[in-house]
């Protein structure tokens, strides 16, 4: 087990030192930081004085190392488009993003799992039916569209809910908040929908397909000669059983739910972490792409080797395999 | 099947006859799915490569637009001009269904050059770490699990971010469409990389390999020329899916803003366009280029599905 684990925990370093890489090459190669800080009438001793002072002028190992250094303290230095400090940005622009992938998630578990028992309970239904065929146009739809035609049926033909940004946030501490007002709510409907719906239908199906596996094994047929209610058959036996894979498909798709957010967030406006990125591709704004490339580097990292590690915990034949 | 051509007896049949006569073609005459999404895609990319001939005005000409006509509804004439348009105007007083045809043309051709792209460079990796082992493939499949790590399309969006970086500011335009074919096939090399060791693992130890090596061919000939035709079929499915995903890939990028640019618009930075008119009424300019997206997608990405279907052995 924790030669596994060790194993697991090397290669994710690996991947984070790579991205670090890239990241730095970024700084490096895509032009130059001492072009972009100093103005037309610059000396040469200006521009010595400041490649001394910003470290460009010692080894790139040396530099990469101290850029390794600074960005574990979250230091990326200042947005060449705002002049703020890049971390200050991300801090006021993450408690959107979260919101919004925190309800998407919880969409897609609550739903996609509701959907996914009664489509199995209810193989031959026409409701399930109809679902089934409904959820393989929404897994082939581009998430853009999804949010397009959301936007058109309940913003603009109905008026029921806003089209874009957040509404009216609170502040509490150091978040704002959408939870606590009419406005906010409402906002977040449309965008959660949006961003939840493809993690949603992959699990209904996931958790249909297991559960159809799992209601076929004797100890279903055998609760059943129990003489136990169809209800605590489905929920407490079955659906327990199939719970596995579904954990782990959930977890992988945390990752995603956060890096297709830029998508949902440019349809909706939504002034989150996704549209600071792809504003930060529009413009060439080096250090907002760098940080955004190393905070969803170090997210992505953390989910799968959790999700490995938690596996391995349950699945004893993986423990085998590692020895 | 009273001809069907005996090999003993018979002179070699043509290359139509036994194309018309494989497997493959019985399966797909039986499949109403395959026939409807290949005449659908068909039709959809022959429009698309004849554009200049079919299309009405050319949208990128100036001198054929004229402002008056501009939000014109499908299929009712112009205000000013009396003019009528099969799907309408946009706020230029472009023909949709003009920009729709050359738009088309940039997604299928950003789609194929990237899908060629990632082929090439993902079965060559693949030939290589597979055939050779050792060092080159742990650093190769290394790189594949690195990348597969992230979602393609933030792997996409981050290349052409760079490489946007590196050309210079006046040259940024034109280099688009290229930028993004390089981001797209190297967002997708990964897959092709994977299928193919794993395909070459399992040739390499066959007799025909030994043969050839026994005779003295050099390493790279036998890969390409022994090894690669007999792995052709799990890359040309994997191909064909991935050719609906790099179309849809692309439409994102260009929506999103970070993809053709708004002189070469493909389908994507129509349907980007078109949305901004959605709450003034002028539901046309989203609406046609975002159903001509959808039938492309889905019927390449039908066809996939069926060909991966009809070509795997395990399901005959």
């Amino acid at each position: 087990m924790l030669p596994f684990i060790l194993k697991r925990i090397f290669q994710s370093f690996l991947v984070l030192i790579i991205t670090g890489a890239i990241a730095f090459s970024m700084f490096t190669f895509v032009g130059d930081p001492v072009d972009n800080m100093l103005g037309q009438e610059r000396t040469m001793e200006d521009v010595e004085r400041l490649r001394a002072q910003l470290g460009l002028d010692q080894p790139i190992p040396v530099q990469y190392v101290k850029f390794l250094g600074e960005a574990v303290q979250g230091n990326f230095g200042v947005s060449y488009r705002q002049g703020r400090e890049v971390s200050e940005i991300i801090m006021e622009r993450a408690p959107a993003t979260l919101e919004l992938a925190a309800l998407s998630a919880i969409f897609a578990i609550v739903v996609g799992i509701a959907l996914g028992v009664f489509t199995a309970i209810r193989r031959d239904g026409l409701v399930a039916n109809f679902i089934m065929s409904a959820s393989l146009i929404g897994v082939s739809l581009p998430t853009f569209l999804i949010g397009i035609l959301l936007i058109y049926l309940f913003s603009v033909e109905l008026g029921w809910l806003p089209s874009f940004g957040r509404g009216e946030v609170v502040q509490v501490g150091g978040w704002t908040t959408g939870f606590l007002t009419e406005s906010g709510l409402k906002a977040l409907i449309l965008p959660s929908i949006t961003l939840g719906l493809y993690q949603m239908t992959l699990i209904m199906r996931l958790v249909r397909s297991e559960m159809l596996e799992v209601l076929r094994q004797d100890y279903i047929r055998f609760a059943r000669a129990r003489g136990l209610s169809e209800r605590v058959i489905n929920f407490r036996h079955a659906l327990k059983n199939t719970m596995v894979p579904v954990i782990t498909v959930i977890g992988l798709q945390l990752g995603a739910i956060i890096a297709f957010a830029i998508i949902t967030e440019t349809v909706f406006q939504w002034p989150g972490l996704g549209l600071l990125f792809i504003n930060a591709i529009q413009f060439v704004d080096i250090p907002v792409m760098a940080a955004y490339l190393m905070m969803i580097s170090v997210m992505f990292v953390v989910i799968n080797l959790l999700v490995d590690i938690l596996y391995a915990f349950i699945d004893p034949r993986l423990r085998v395999a590692a020895k | 099947m009273t001809d069907h051509p005996n090999s003993t007896t018979e002179a070699a049949p043509s290359r139509m006859r036994r194309a018309l006569d494989s497997d493959l073609f019985y399966a797909f005459k039986r499949s109403p799915v395959a026939m409807v999404s290949t005449v659908v895609a068909a039709v959809l990319i022959l429009s698309a490569v004849f554009a200049p001939l079919i299309a009405p005005t050319n949208p990128f000409d100036p001198a054929s637009l004229n402002l008056m006509n501009g939000f014109t509804p499908p299929m009712a004439p112009n205000a000013f001009t009396g003019e009528t348009f099969l799907l309408g105007t946009d706020d230029q007083g472009r023909d949709v269904f003009s920009t729709i045809l050359y738009g088309m043309r940039i997604s299928l051709f950003v789609g194929f050059a990237a899908v060629m792209f990632a082929v090439v460079l993902g079965v060559f990796l693949g030939l290589l770490a597979g055939y050779f082992g050792g060092w080159a493939d742990s650093f190769i499949m290394r790189a594949a699990d690195v990348q597969l790590t992230f979602p393609s399309i933030l792997v996409a969006m981050l290349i052409f971010g760079i490489a946007k970086g590196i050309t210079p500011v006046e040259h940024r335009d034109q280099m688009a469409i290229w930028v993004l074919i390089l981001a797209i096939g190297l967002s997708d090399w990964v897959q092709f990389a994977r299928v193919v060791r794993g395909a070459t693992l399992v040739e390499k130890s066959k007799d025909y390999v030994s043969a050839a090596r026994l005779i003295g061919r050099k390493p790279y000939a036998i890969m390409l020329r022994h090894i690669l035709p007999n792995i052709l079929s799990p890359v040309l499915v994997i191909a064909t899916i991935s050719l609906a995903l790099a179309i849809i890939a692309e439409a994102t990028l260009s929506f999103l803003g970070v993809g053709a640019p708004a002189t070469q618009p493909s389908l994507g930075t129509l349907i980007r366009v078109g949305q901004g008119f959605l709450f003034s009424g002028e539901w046309w300019i989203l609406f046609f280029p975002a159903c001509t997206l959808l039938a492309l997608a889905l019927s390449v990405n039908m066809l996939g599905d069926w060909l991966r279907d009809a070509l795997n052995p395990r399901l005959k």
